[in-house]
């Protein structure tokens, strides 16, 4: 079967240890996470934003073990072409001279990035987006030379009134 | 409700869930507990080493249908259960375990006996905890015991800091629980179970095949109604043995590895499987690619995750065995008369005289199949037989019938060594009333012979028979078969005396030389009031047959011919 990447979009319990249980059951279990990224949402619970890249069978059996883990309030797969999908990067471009600091900037404002950190050497650039744009807005920088990188992984919502709901 | 203090809480949780027995070793830790226990009418087992606290709670949870509890302190207590915790989850055994912990402030400070048991247990945990305050107490045990023995059962374990015990709160004791990411009743989908039922009526070779599932939901009557409905044969895992009486005209035994040769044979003839309560285990299947590859295969099992893990299902129920096979028969009867299956079972039947009828073999040697045979018939039915692992676990598979559920108790998912003594143990304590019996190997029993402590100073007797071909049997079985008789830290010797092992611990010996004095000898340990160990010398060539080598498929069945 074809390999591809999936999204996977965890409601948990927001206490300390499920994070690891989660990841622990990745591990052992031979999947492996291409990004996850967590934060507090609704009702007591975090949402775990999971991509992994696999076949049909490989993700219908991690989302099953998911299922499994008490902990997991309820975890579904989102369909990536039918859903918002979003990453957030910080770069550190090296700057040096005025030339670049100004065509750093105007890069920047045509991926829609902001600039959050002015030195004399650096500017720090705040962009959002797909991992695809980010990809290709940190390309764009190395010419500059990238001093440091802090990506969040994606994290995602299904497009329109459709969510993921609790029992 | 009174003040009450963590310990006293906990005990008071565990009268309310009506426990009323508890394997285990105290220490610093969980000192608390045990001072509360001192007062209490919950029954405390004192083993010699906490491995076996969880093999006892096993033992007493696969033989009684309740919940088996084992409590040990922190550190290297906690970590000796781990061996334990693993097997009851491999087999979906319901236990809860309570390790004592250091103090909440010393956590993560590399305390004396401190040990992370959450971060180590919760891979082979079902579910676990570490209580945070004196108060979360009720709700922790009420909420271990519901996810242990509901849904696919498994292990729970609970860690309680040294001071939550001591801590003083008015408790809480709720009536129920519920956990919001946790729905144990899945009922099947009717339009599913029609479909399998009518799938079911069109196979003209059906087989089924039942695991522990059956046994753990008590759904052997349901198992029975089926199968003799459709009159298809019964084949099950090693965990499922006892789910259909081994004495049953549809009964085939265990499949797999070391399968009987018409169960191995069938399975390949079939052309409909009905798997119930199993997880496929490469043990049962031999290689997944080849396993009943012809065949339709319906799926009846409690944890989704467990459908089209291993091997793929054509109709998928996922529902607990005796839910499925109910509907499923109640489809079944609606759609159709009991079948005509008289081809097929003639084939069966076929096959069965054709294995069976071969002569058994003159010689002045105890031999294994003719042991378990005889033990078989000095013993009665509802006895409980567990088995240690290895060679003396699949001979017992093989050739000691087993008439009941929950009477035959034994390692298979992790295949523990070690596991069949205590696990007597715990089984007698759940079942006092009838004859328990260990079926060992001599490498095994060593692993956990300590417990003689506990079975004669507890006055629980039991039978430990020792199969003794003074060999871990197994290994070399496959070094004679695989490894060109190489013998690589294989043989053990003539030690110990396991007569005068027995003694030194007072309990009874005896060593037995034919099958008169096996005869004799099993005849009188049943009814002694001490444990016995039965000494029985058998050659260290002898061979589990039939086998399939690890990684083959059951096309290539070894018969030993």
């Amino acid at each position: 079967m074809a390999s591809q990447t999936w999204i996977i979009a965890a409601l948990v319990e927001h206490k300390p240890g499920v994070l690891y249980k989660v990841s622990n059951m990745f591990r052992r279990r031979n999947f492996n996470i291409e990004s996850i990224s967590v934060g507090a949402t609704e009702q007591g619970m975090a949402r775990m934003t999971i991509t992994i890249t696999g076949d049909e069978s490989t993700v219908e059996q991690l989302v099953k073990q998911m299922a499994k883990l008490v902990d997991i309030v309820k975890v579904s797969t989102l369909q990536p072409g039918n859903s918002v999908v979003r990453e957030l990067a910080l770069i550190k471009v090296h700057i040096p001279n005025t030339t670049a600091r100004s065509d750093v900037i105007q890069y920047a404002n045509i991926f829609r990035g902001r600039v959050v950190d002015v030195s004399p050497e650096s500017l720090t650039i705040e962009v959002t987006g797909t991992s695809d744009k980010i990809n290709a807005f940190i390309e764009l920088m190395r010419s500059f030379g990238v001093m440091e990188l802090a990506r969040t992984g994606i994290t995602a919502l299904a497009r329109g009134p459709k969510i993921i709901k609790v029992k | 409700m009174n003040m009450m203090t963590g310990a006293q809480i906990l005990v008071e949780a565990l009268k309310k869930e009506g426990v009323d027995v508890i394997f285990g070793l105290p220490g610093g830790a969980i000192l608390p507990v045990f001072d509360v226990l001192y007062d209490s009418d919950i029954r405390f087992i004192l083993v010699r080493h906490e491995q076996c606290s969880a093999h006892m709670a096993e033992g007493y949870a696969k033989a009684s249908g309740r919940v088996g509890v084992c409590m040990v302190t922190s550190g290297p207590g906690a970590t000796n259960l781990v061996t334990g915790i693993t097997d009851a989850y491999m087999d979906s055994v319901p236990i809860v375990a309570f390790t004592g912990q250091v103090p909440r402030s010393m956590i993560g400070k590399d305390g004396f006996q401190e040990a992370d048991i959450i971060g180590i247990t919760m891979p082979i945990t079902k579910y676990n905890v570490q209580i945070r305050s004196a108060k979360e107490i009720p709700y922790e045990v009420k909420k271990a015991f519901f996810l242990a023995s509901t849904g696919r059962t498994g292990p729970v374990l609970i860690d309680l800091p040294k001071d939550t015990q001591t801590e003083t709160t008015v408790p809480e004791f709720p009536e129920k629980v519920s956990v919001r990411g946790y729905h144990p009743d899945h009922e099947p989908h009717p339009l599913q179970v029609k479909k399998a039922a009518q799938l079911l009526l069109k196979g003209e070779k059906p087989l089924i095949l039942a695991g522990g599932g059956v046994i753990s939901s008590n759904a052997s009557p349901e198992l029975m109604a089926v199968a003799e409905h459709l009159v298809a044969p019964v084949a099950t895992s090693l965990m499922g043995k006892g789910a259909i009486p081994e004495n049953h005209p549809l009964s085939l035994g265990v499949l797999g590895m070391h399968g009987t040769r018409e169960a191995n044979k069938l399975i390949l003839e079939a052309d409909l499987l009905l798997a119930v309560g199993l997880r496929f285990s490469d043990r049962t299947t031999g290689k997944f690619d080849e396993f009943a590859s012809d065949c339709k295969i319906i799926h009846i099992d409690i944890d989704a995750a467990e459908i089209g893990k291993n091997v793929p299902a054509d109709i998928p129920l996922v529902t607990d065995a005796k839910r499925g096979l109910k509907d499923l028969y109640k489809a079944l009867t609606e759609l159709s008369d009991k079948k005509d299956n008289t081809t097929w079972m003639k084939r069966v039947q076929e096959l069965r005289d054709l294995f069976r009828s071969e002569p058994e073999v003159k010689d002045s040697n105890l031999k294994p199949p003719k042991l378990m045979k005889e033990l078989r018939s000095l013993l009665p039915p509802d006895t409980i037989v567990t088995t240690e692992v290895g060679q003396n676990q699949m001979w017992a598979s093989l050739f000691f019938k087993v008439y009941k559920p929950r009477t035959f108790i034994t390692s298979g998912g992790l295949g523990t060594m070690g596991f069949g003594f205590p696990a007597a143990i715990g089984a007698k304590v759940a079942v006092p009333n009838v004859p328990v019996v260990d079926i060992a190997g001599d490498g095994s029993f060593i692993m956990t012979e300590q417990e003689l402590a506990c079975s004669v100073t507890e006055e629980i007797p039991v039978v430990v028979l020792v199969l003794n071909n003074r060999m871990l049997g197994m290994v070399a079985q496959w070094q004679r078969l695989f490894y060109q008789r190489r013998y690589s830290a294989v043989e053990l010797g003539d030690v110990p005396d396991f007569v005068k092992l027995a003694e030194a611990y007072g309990a009874q010996g005896m060593r037995v030389q034919s099958y008169e004095e096996f005869r004799k000898a099993v005849n009188e340990a049943v009814k002694s009031e001490v444990t016995t160990v039965i000494d029985v010398p058998i050659s260290p060539e002898e061979n589990v047959f039939p086998m399939v080598p690890a990684g083959k498929s059951l096309r290539e069945t070894i018969t030993g011919e």
